[in-house]
């Protein structure tokens, strides 16, 4: 999706030609048209209810202890899940792209696994293997292991239900770059992470970067699975989502929307990051090409 | 990008995070009151009132956690192992099912405070639309061709439990005890639900703020707080002439405590629910008080109303949730989705 997104941008006269103006100023508008409908307005009416009883309550709700410790929770959360599944996707999707063995097929079936079942049944699995009265419940409880109700819960639940997306994001595309010049690299005398570093990383690093990014924003913003094992302690072990569902269930609307609109920010915020490094990308290597496709043909 | 010390970094930082928020928790003596939907702003009065008293008279710093949600789940999570050291929820049965599934509390819990252990209690009464458009003043009106009732499904949440048998008592008072005329009026008043939602807190919203309905159900302190949150220009309360009396009771949950070292802290924080201080706060949050002297300073405010409780009309919580609520039981003939 970043591929061509890129070439299109690298690109533009070449790639307009061609088309009549009408369609070309139809397309344009039915774009626009569903933009501002589903991402514009729901934003701004974010923002609207946020600030409705002024810029003071709004920074007031955000400096509310339990406010804070949501975020953090979150951020912590966050930082432990994105590195783990990038790890994660790109060892799932180096193996199903570059090799064939028996089970990949399964394989393939079970990364798709999270995103398939509901977040609820996500949660419980949790419950269900280490809550006081799942398979585990009783040796954690001797020995003093918590782990639903608790950060190490809601950190699993999380990486479970985000595992997919780096993974899905790289398997088509490094299937389609085939492995030629892996090959190529090794009969050079390249070592595992040298072709890695070398010749695999440049190729699928906007795939990468967007699987990241989309990893990230679930991981943040998730709430069924995190609902479930949270227990939902103020200040403890509520994230931003389940911190947003209280305010909002206790007649707080302008705090839960202030609230809310960090998570807002956190996606303008991911956008921001990924033009800059994009563009720094697009300097540094100008050779390389930005387009993972584009290195094949 | 160099992934190796991007990892190591993250991974670093995260543990000191991590480590800092165990620092923070274990300053003093940390107590988790896990509780109901609607208690927040009671709880949060009366732990800042008792964290005082305790430091005061034994001189420990005492930070409270709180965790709300339906009380069902409540229940459920401190079954799978939340580590709550009092649970103070919306019925006495969730307390019955923490004790028979998990044995965290012990069967007789209910009898070791005064009051069947509840400090407070309420009553169901109905909020309707300024002015009163439908003439609602008592039960039989809810049944009547036409009225738009609100009220949570009684299978998932523990308020709606106390609506649905408030209305069967209504009913079975007034028919000379005939249970066929109650389940005939219960199944009539539920026609008139257009919408279950699956919580208390849910059906107040769909009523106050999605405007579905001519008359909410709820408990009579949520009805209040609505009314003050949400404007006494839109919504009034309507006292029917009789009620059920809604015990939310509280328990220190006996093994979590024995094993935190926090019996005595614990027991000493229920104890304080049943003072003049705490009463006061519980009126003050519209929950019925206790004590005669509280109850004089805020008679203006509750409405004087006959109230049965569930072991008079039921024979108690374990009687009525089997006989009512269990599957296939009287709630599950009376009312099919979508009709």
């Amino acid at each position: 999706m970043s591929a061509t997104a890129t070439i299109v941008a690298e690109s533009p006269r070449r790639l307009a030609v061609g088309e009549p103006a009408l369609v070309r100023r139809l397309l344009i508008g039915i774009a626009l048209g569903f933009l501002a409908l589903f991402v514009f307005v729901p934003v701004a009416v974010v923002f609207a209810y946020a600030l409705e009883k002024g810029f003071e309550a709004y920074v007031q709700a955000l400096v509310d202890a339990d406010a804070l410790a949501a975020v953090k929770l979150t951020v912590i959360t966050a930082l432990i899940a994105v590195p783990l599944n990038t790890l994660f996707g790109l060892a799932a999707s180096w193996a199903i792209a570059k090799f064939d063995f028996f089970g990949k097929q399964l394989l393939i079936t079970l990364i798709d696994l999270p995103l398939t079942v509901s977040p609820v049944i996500s949660g419980l699995v949790f419950i269900l293997a280490f809550g006081a009265r799942g398979l585990f419940g009783p040796w954690l409880q001797a020995h003093d292991v918590k782990i639903v109700f608790a950060l190490p819960g809601i950190v699993l639940a999380t990486v479970f239900v985000t595992f997919p997306f780096v993974a899905r994001e790289l398997i088509p595309l490094m299937q389609s770059q085939g492995k030629d010049e892996e090959e190529a690299a090794r009969s050079l005398g390249a070592s595992g992470w040298q072709i890695f570093r070398r010749v695999t990383l440049p190729k699928i690093r906007w795939g990468l970067l967007y699987g990241m990014i989309l990893l990230n924003a679930r991981a943040m913003g998730e709430f069924g699975a995190v609902s479930v094992v949270s227990g939902h302690i103020r200040g403890l072990t509520n994230t931003i989502p389940l911190h947003v569902e209280i305010l909002y269930n206790e007649y707080q609307f302008a705090a839960a929307f202030a609230v809310a609109s960090l998570l807002v920010l956190l996606a303008f915020v991911t956008i921001g990051v990924k033009h800059l490094v994009e563009r720094r990308y697009r300097s540094r290597s100008p050779d390389h090409g930005p387009a993972p496709g584009g290195a094949k043909s | 990008m160099k992934p190796n010390r991007l990892v190591t970094t993250t991974i670093l930082l995260s543990l000191a995070m991590m480590g800092s928020t165990r620092l923070a928790a274990a300053k003093g003596t940390t107590l988790l009151n896990v509780s109901y939907d609607p208690t927040r702003e009671l709880y949060q009065e009366v732990n800042a009132a008792f964290a005082k008293q305790w430091k005061e008279t034994s001189g420990e710093d005492l930070t409270f956690r709180q965790s709300h949600g339906g009380s069902g789940k409540q229940a459920r999570a401190v079954i799978d192992g939340l580590e709550a050291d009092v649970v103070t929820l919306a019925l006495a049965y969730d307390i019955d099912e923490i004790a028979e599934q998990s044995q965290l509390v012990p069967a007789d819990w209910q009898k070791r405070l005064p009051n069947n252990s509840s400090p407070y209690t309420s009553t169901i009464v109905f909020l309707v639309r300024k002015g009163n458009p439908k003439a609602i003043k008592d039960w039989d009106d809810l049944v009547k061709p036409g009225i738009s009732v609100i009220t949570a499904n009684p299978k998932t949440s523990g308020g709606a439990r106390w609506n649905y048998l408030a209305a069967w008592g209504h009913a079975l008072r007034h028919s000379g005890n005939d249970e066929r005329k109650a389940k005939d009026f219960v199944t009539r008043l539920y026609k008139n639900v257009p919408v279950l939602d699956s919580g208390a807190r849910g059906s107040t919203t769909t009523f106050v703020e999605r405007g579905i309905g001519d008359v909410l159900i709820a408990w009579e302190n949520e009805a209040f707080l609505a009314v003050n949150e949400l404007g006494k220009d839109k919504f009034e309360i309507v006292v029917p002439a009789e009620s059920i009396l809604a015990e939310p009771p509280v328990s220190v949950v006996d093994k979590v405590v024995d094993k935190r070292g926090t019996r005595k802290v614990a027991e000493a924080y229920l104890q304080f629910l049943f003072t003049e201080a705490a009463q006061e706060i519980a009126a003050k949050h519209f929950y019925r008080p206790r004590l005669d002297s509280v109850k004089a300073r805020y008679a203006e405010q509750f409405t004087k109303i006959d109230l049965f409780t569930i072991d008079d009309v039921f024979g108690g919580w374990q009687k009525a949730q089997k006989k009512h609520f269990a599957d296939g039981g009287v709630f599950d003939q009376i009312y099919q989705p979508g009709r």
